[in-house]
Parts: C-alpha cells; structure tokens; sequence
C-alpha cells in the first residue's frame, strides 16, 4: 500500500462523514413535522404543502405523509446502515475483513420487503388517481385557455361571460395584494360547487395549476384537456404557470376566488355586464397589446 | 511491462505532438481528451447555474436585466433578461448532460477502463472512437453559436428548456438559435450512437481469454447496459428533433395541431429517450461505485450476479417508464396507472444495488481514501434523491410537485449529487492509474466536505420549495419562497467553490508529482488495469492476458 499523501487521522473524517449524514438526516425529519400552512399562498421559510382546500388535496395531503414517513424511513435505514459501516468496519477498528459475498437469505428478503412497500403505496395511490381523474358530474364548467402570457376564462351556461386574467405588475399592486401572484380579474367560484374546467392553449404549452386544490393540467394547443376541483372553504388561491412557456413564463398566475353561492350570483350578474360588453376576441387584443406594453 | 514498452517502438508508430491527440487512435488518450473536455464544459454550466442561483438568491430581477444591458447589449434589458434566463436554464441542462456527464462517464472512463478491464489492446473500432470525441467540440461549438443569434423575435439564444418542447420550439421560437442545438444535438447523439457501438463491440468480441460474460468487472457491465441504452434511445431523440427542425424549416406538421400533428407526440418520443437518458448517466457510476465499494472495503463485491442483473433490469425497465414525466398532459387515467405501476418496479433493482454495496462493505475493513470517502457520499445522497423518486413516481402525489422544484431537488439529487459524485470517486480512484502521480488526500477530501455541505445545503431546501408550489424554471418568484432560496443559493456558491478545490487538488497532484505505483491500492483492486504500470504503456496487452 502506498500513500504519500499528508496523512489525516482517519477517524476525524469517519467523524466528519457521520455528523454530515445525521444533520442530513435530522433535516428530513423535521421536514415530516413541518406545521400548519396558509390557504392559497406559501408562507415564508414554509417546509410543506400549502392548506388543502379541496377534500381532494387533504386526501394528497395525507398520500404524501405516508409516502414521507417511508421515505424518511428508508434513508434514515440506510445512513444507520452507513454509519455502523463507517464506525465498525473501518480498517482500524475491523482489520480483518470477511470474505463472504452471498446469502440467499438476506437477498430474498430485500427484494420482497420492498416489493410490500411498493404494494403498500400503490392501493392507496392508484385509488387516489382515479378519483383524480374520472371527472364526476359537475355543477358548472368553466372553459379555460392558456396565453403567452395570461390566462382567459369563459363561464359557458352564464351568459357567456368570457375575460382575461393578466398579472398586476409591481409598480401598481394594491395594499394586500402579493406580488407576481395578484391578477386583475380571478377566477370566481362558488363554493362546495363540483367545478369542472376544460382546458386548452392558444399558443404554446401552459400548465394550470392551484397548489391548494391539488390540480394540475397542462393547457395544449389543439387538445381540450379536463380537470375538476370542489372548494369546501371560501377565500383567495394562488397558482402559477406550471410549463415553460417563454419569456414571460413566470409572470402569469393563477388566482381563484372562491366565494358563497350568494355571492357568485351577484357577480355573475355583474360580470355579464362588464364582460359580456366585449366579445372574446376584442379582449385578446386588448389583452395582447396590454401584454406587449 | 517494459516489454510492452519495448515491444511498441518498432511495432506501431506512436505519434507526438498535435498528431497524438488530433488524430488520436489511442483509447487512453481519446479517454484523457474527453475527462479534459468535460471538466471544461462542467465548469461552464456550473458558472451558468451560478448565474442563475445569483439571480434566485431574492425574489426581484436584479442579475439578469444587467447581463442583458451590458454583456449582450439589450435595448429592453428587462425583457432581454427575463428571456436570457431561460437561455440559461437550457445551457444549463444541455452542456451538463451532454457535455459533462456523459463525457465523463461513458467517453472518459469507458474508453479508459473498458478495454484495461477486459483485457483488451484498443477499443474495437480506434477511428471511430476518433470521430465520436471530434464531434462533441463542434457540438458544444454549435450550442455556444446559439446563443448569439435569434431565438424568439427580438431576442437571442434558444429559451426551451433542455426539453424543447414545441410548439415553444417550434412557433415559439421561430429564430435560427433552436436550429443551432437542435444540430448541436444531433452531432452529440451522432457521437453517443458512434461511441455506443463501438463499446457493445468492443465487449462482446475482445475479452481476453477467460473473460466470460459473467467474469467481467461490473464497471465493463454497467457500461455494457449503458451502451445498449445509448443506441437504443438516441436514434429515437434524432427521429423527434428532426421532426422538429422539418416542422420548424420545411413546413411539415408532425408537432403543429393546425396541421393535424400533436405537440404530445414530441413528448413521447422525447422522454422515450429522455428517461432511458437519465439511467445512461447513472448507470456507469453504479459501476464505478461497485469497484471501488470493494476495493476499499477488501472484499469481493456482494452478489455480483444480482448486481450485474440489477443493472440490466434497470436498463430494460428504464424504456418502459417514460410518460412517467407527463402525468399533467391529461392522459388516459389507465395509462397513468400503467406508467405508475411499472415507475415502481425501478424501485427494487435500484434498492437491490444499494443494500448490495452496504452488504460488501459490511464485515470489510474499510480504508476511508478520497474514493471510496466519494462512493458512501455517492449512497446517501443517492437513496435521498431515489427515495423522492418514489413520491414523483406515483401520479397521484407528483400532480403536486410537477414542474416544481421538488422535481428539481429529486433530479439533482441522483445526478448532480449521484452522478457526479460518482464521476469524481471515478477520478480519484483511477487518477494514479492515469497520470502516474497520486492525489492528495487532503485536497480530495476537503473537496469531498466542502462538495457535500454545499451540494446539500443547495438542494435539500429546493425540496421545500417544490412542496410549497414554487415552479421551476421561474425567473422571479413571490416573496414568500424567499428564504429557502437564499440558502439554496449559498449552498450554489461554496459548491462551485469546491470545484476550485477539485482544480487545486489536481493541480497539486501533477506539481508534487508523488509516483503511484502499478497498483496503489492494494490486493483487492483486482481489476487488470492494476497489473499494468502508472500510466499503463501506449499500448497495452499486445500478449493478451489469460484469466483464471
């Protein structure tokens, strides 16, 4: 054996090597205890998903704990396994090594345990799945389309109110309103309403998305896409573009107000005046040139 | 193998010069070129990503606009730099997976090793394996030309993502810059395909006697199922990017609805290559772990059979999984599950060859040198990005994370953390072999600490991100993802920083020039490159060597 190099106390780096892989691991356990978020928006230095308000995204929610324990399991498994390898076979304390390369026995039972893990996962993700994606019978349908760089929504069935959602820029945001996140015209619904959205793009490929609804569907050119949600909580939900759509890809979000039954009437009223004035293609333009400026 | 030495002066011409490695023949020096090649291109996707973290450090546009202003000479330096962002992200993933890992790994120690493992004079086809590196600097050449000339009207260099999908490829960027990668692709694939071929040859026809299949180092296995992948899955990614540039120039409508074609199709084909594309990067550093798991822990490596047979399941399975990256497009609901399903199944071969090397390191006396110090890295933070990629895998929880940073951590993890701390347990291991002249320990494990706080500190937060809704490839985000980006960003600069270490570390290697010796580590470095000398001869095993 030859080694030339300056000689390091072996055992400080085995030290080293440990303290990194326990801080590592610490990190993800606290990732697992992360604590109650906001609805609709992240908060600051926030470790997990933002607040279910949809009963699907509390269903995700609780898939991905248990995926979380298994995976934080798992590693944590491995980087014990690690350590003892690094504290009791290192060549000081062990110097001699064994000489075995097989047992059956331990090769079995770490093909099969995973497989049962994997079992585990699968009953409740492919359940979760098909309630993610055989759309139910809905209360309303709301027709949405992707723009370089906004969003338009028709409410077909209301009097074809049809709009454009486009991102308020900094210099003329609001008090309250967050930055990048506000839009000039939301998206309305009613709430506990089974919403269903058909999806499609006028340009190139986006992403429509609300974090809290547990929704994601990508919005594509020719192709109508569908996707559904039910709010059970009435508020304000932020999302944004979920697809790289150029330049301004980060600079068209999502917001969705979700408001009682009562109110949606009244708005409906209302918007069917101040939208219905224009008709859809009047408004791309608009929207268009706002865009362009 | 003075012999050898001899033997090479009168019987093959051993050119010097500009000639030795212009018009190389010589795997080991085709080999050097690509490891120089790819640390090159590394350290420029690495300052691109700086850029990019720097931007990310606080939300706002402040380094981007200014680069536009003053280095490109925008007129609209906001636009310009919201634009040159996404300039940045497809660089970024281009040069880093077709200029720097696969360089390394497959071009760099799979021209190296291969034909030393087996016993082999050369690679089977030298001239080929010749035209395989001198189409990658033309490539990067290209990739580089892309950027200077327009992409979407008004702006220049090709904002796709690596993943150009049209019609963000197509009617998104109408300008020549997406028709300069989508060629620089095609050259590097032309060299994969070229290179691939050359290996499967090489290894099915060259083994020196006594070499049977089952004999083989597992680095010669893993390279084995890599090269069957590359030739595999590359013509697929010629077949969707010519589509795409006979879309873009000629008028056909393969990706266009408006013609009849589907932007979907893309991403099938695409990912039919993409997903198989991501094990081609990893799979010879499972092989490089393997050797060098054993060598240091002085024991045969565990279950060698299930190993090898691991490796090719991954490599099997790794075609059938691909729409795994599409579960937003709105497919059918059964594929999805099909998709999920057989996502899983990766999950089992991949934990076989984790518990496998924790088995051959179990009851080892285990020598903790920079390489193998490299390989344990290699397995923790390859279980973390392997464990969140059973959280992606099953549809029904990615519908959250798509396209979100927590795909960004998962991907880094397993490849800017596995992959590449794979090619640099590679390096360490095999630097003696290849130079002559042994590390310093103490430059390769500061490299090692200092790599491994920042890597982590970089993309452990990313994790946090993705779950909080953060979407990738953002050039700007609202203020409340703030925090984790400010460490993440940090964590970016001490990583770079650690690749200066790298760069000392080997610099103070050929300054000091300590002789390594035919075989530095021992009796369980047991591969033939060992037997040979430090740097092996010009020409190796011309009396091939027998294997008991």
């Amino acid at each position: 054996m030859m080694n030339h190099s300056i000689k390091f106390k072996g055992l400080l780096w085995h030290k080293l090597v440990a303290i990194i892989t326990i801080i590592s691991g610490l990190f993800s356990t606290t990732f697992v205890y992360a604590g109650a978020n906001d609805y609709g928006i992240a908060s600051p230095w926030q470790m997990d998903t933002q607040a279910p308000a949809t009963e699907m995204m509390t269903n995700m929610i609780s898939f991905h704990n248990l995926l979380l324990w298994i995976i934080g399991l798992t590693t944590l498994f491995v980087g014990v396994l690690l350590l003892i390898v690094i504290f009791k076979y290192n060549a000081k304390s062990n110097p001699v090594p064994a000489k075995f390369t097989h047992n059956t026995m331990i090769e079995i039972i770490w093909t099969i345990i995973p497989i049962i893990i994997l079992l585990v996962i699968a009953i409740p993700s492919f359940r979760l799945l098909y309630e993610q994606r055989v759309i139910p019978d809905s209360d309303m349908t709301i027709k949405v389309t992707g723009n370089q760089w906004y969003w338009s929504y028709e409410y077909p069935g209301y009097g074809d109110i049809a709009f454009d959602s486009i991102m308020i820029p900094d210099d003329e945001l609001k008090e309250g309103q967050p930055r990048l996140l506000a839009v000039d015209n939301e998206m309305i619904v009613p709430v506990d309403t089974t919403v269903r959205l058909i999806l499609t793009a006028s340009d190139v490929i986006h992403s429509w998305t609300i974090p809290s609804f547990g929704v994601k569907i990508d919005t594509i050119p020719g192709r109508l896409n569908e996707a559904w949600f039910n709010a059970n909580r009435e508020g304000i939900y932020y999302g944004q573009c979920s697809e790289l759509c150029g330049k301004d890809h980060a600079f068209m979000p999502i917001a969705v107000r979700v408001v009682s039954a009562e109110e949606f009437a009244k708005w409906v009223e209302k918007a069917k005046v101040e939208f219905a004035s224009a008709p859809i293609n009047e408004t791309i333009k608009l929207a268009a040139l706002s865009a362009a400026q | 193998m003075a012999t050898d030495t001899a033997h090479d002066a009168h019987d093959h011409h051993t050119p010097t010069g500009w000639r030795r490695w212009v018009l190389s023949t010589n795997h080991k020096d085709i080999g050097t070129m690509y490891l120089v090649f790819s640390i090159l291109a590394g350290l420029v996707g690495g300052l691109i990503s700086m850029g990019m973290r720097a931007e990310l450090q606080e939300p706002g546009m402040q380094i981007f606009p200014w680069i536009a202003e003053f280095i490109a000479n925008a007129d609209d330096p906001v636009n310009a730099g919201k634009h040159l962002f996404n300039v940045f992200t497809t660089a970024h993933g281009l040069i880093m997976v077709f200029f720097m890992v696969m360089p390394a790994v497959i071009g760099g120690f799979g021209n190296w090793f291969v034909p030393l493992m087996i016993g082999a004079p050369d690679m089977a086809f030298p001239r080929m394996n010749n035209i395989s590196f001198w189409l990658m600097p033309p490539a990067l050449l290209l990739l580089c030309m892309s950027l200077f000339v327009e992409g979407p009207s008004g702006f220049s260099g090709t904002g796709g993502g690596w993943t150009i999908y049209p019609p963000l490829s197509t009617s998104g960027q109408p300008g020549p810059a997406m028709d300069f990668a989508i060629l620089s692709l095609h050259l590097a694939g032309a060299a994969s395909i070229l290179g691939a071929i050359n290996f499967i040859t090489t290894i099915f026809n060259m083994r020196a006697p006594g070499m049977t299949i089952h004999k083989m180092p597992l680095f010669v296995w893993s390279m084995l199922v890599t090269a069957f992948l590359l030739l595999l899955s590359m013509p697929v990614l010629a077949g969707a990017i010519t589509m795409l540039i006979t879309d873009r120039n000629f008028g056909t409508a393969f990706f266009d609805p408006s013609g009849g074609g589907d932007p979907i199709l893309f991403q099938h084909l695409f990912w039919f290559f993409g997903h198989p594309e991501v094990y081609i990067m990893i799979l010879p550093v499972f092989g490089i772990i393997s050797q060098v798991v054993s060598t240091f822990s002085k024991k045969p490596v565990f279950g060698y059979m299930a190993m090898a047979y691991a490796m090719s399941a991954i490599g099997f399975v790794g075609f059938i999984v691909w729409a795994h990256h599409m579960y937003t497009v709105g497919m059918d609901v059964d594929t999805q599950a099909y998709f999920v399903f057989a996502t899983m199944v990766i999950a089992v071969p991949t934990g076989i060859k984790i518990f496998s090397w924790i088995a051959t390191m179990w009851g080892g006396s285990v020598e903790f040198k920079t390489p193998m110090v490299w390989a344990v890295g290699f397995i923790f933070v390859f279980t973390v990005g392997g464990v969140t990629g059973v959280v992606l895998a099953n549809a029904a929880s990615d519908r959250i994370m798509h396209d979100t940073y927590y795909v960004v951590a998962h991907f880094h993890y397993v490849l800017s953390l596995g992959a590449v701390f794979g090619i640099f347990c590679g390096w360490y291991y095999w630097f003696p072999k290849m130079s002559g002249y042994m590390y310093s320990e103490f430059w390769g494990k500061l490299h090692f600490i200092v790599t491994m706080i920042g890597v982590n500190m970089l993309f452990f937060p990313q994790h946090f991100l993705g779950l909080a809704g953060m979407p990738r490839r953002y050039v700007d985000y609202p203020d409340v993802y703030a925090g984790w980006n400010f460490v993440s960003s940090i964590g970016g600069y001490i990583s770079y920083g650690a690749a200066f270490i790298f760069l000392i570390g080997v610099y103070q290697a050929f300054k000091a020039k300590v002789p390594a010796g035919d075989n530095p580590w021992g009796e369980y470095a047991d591969t033939l490159e060992w037997t040979l000398s430090s740097p092996p001869p010009h020409h190796q095993f011309n009396t091939l060597p027998k294997i008991k």
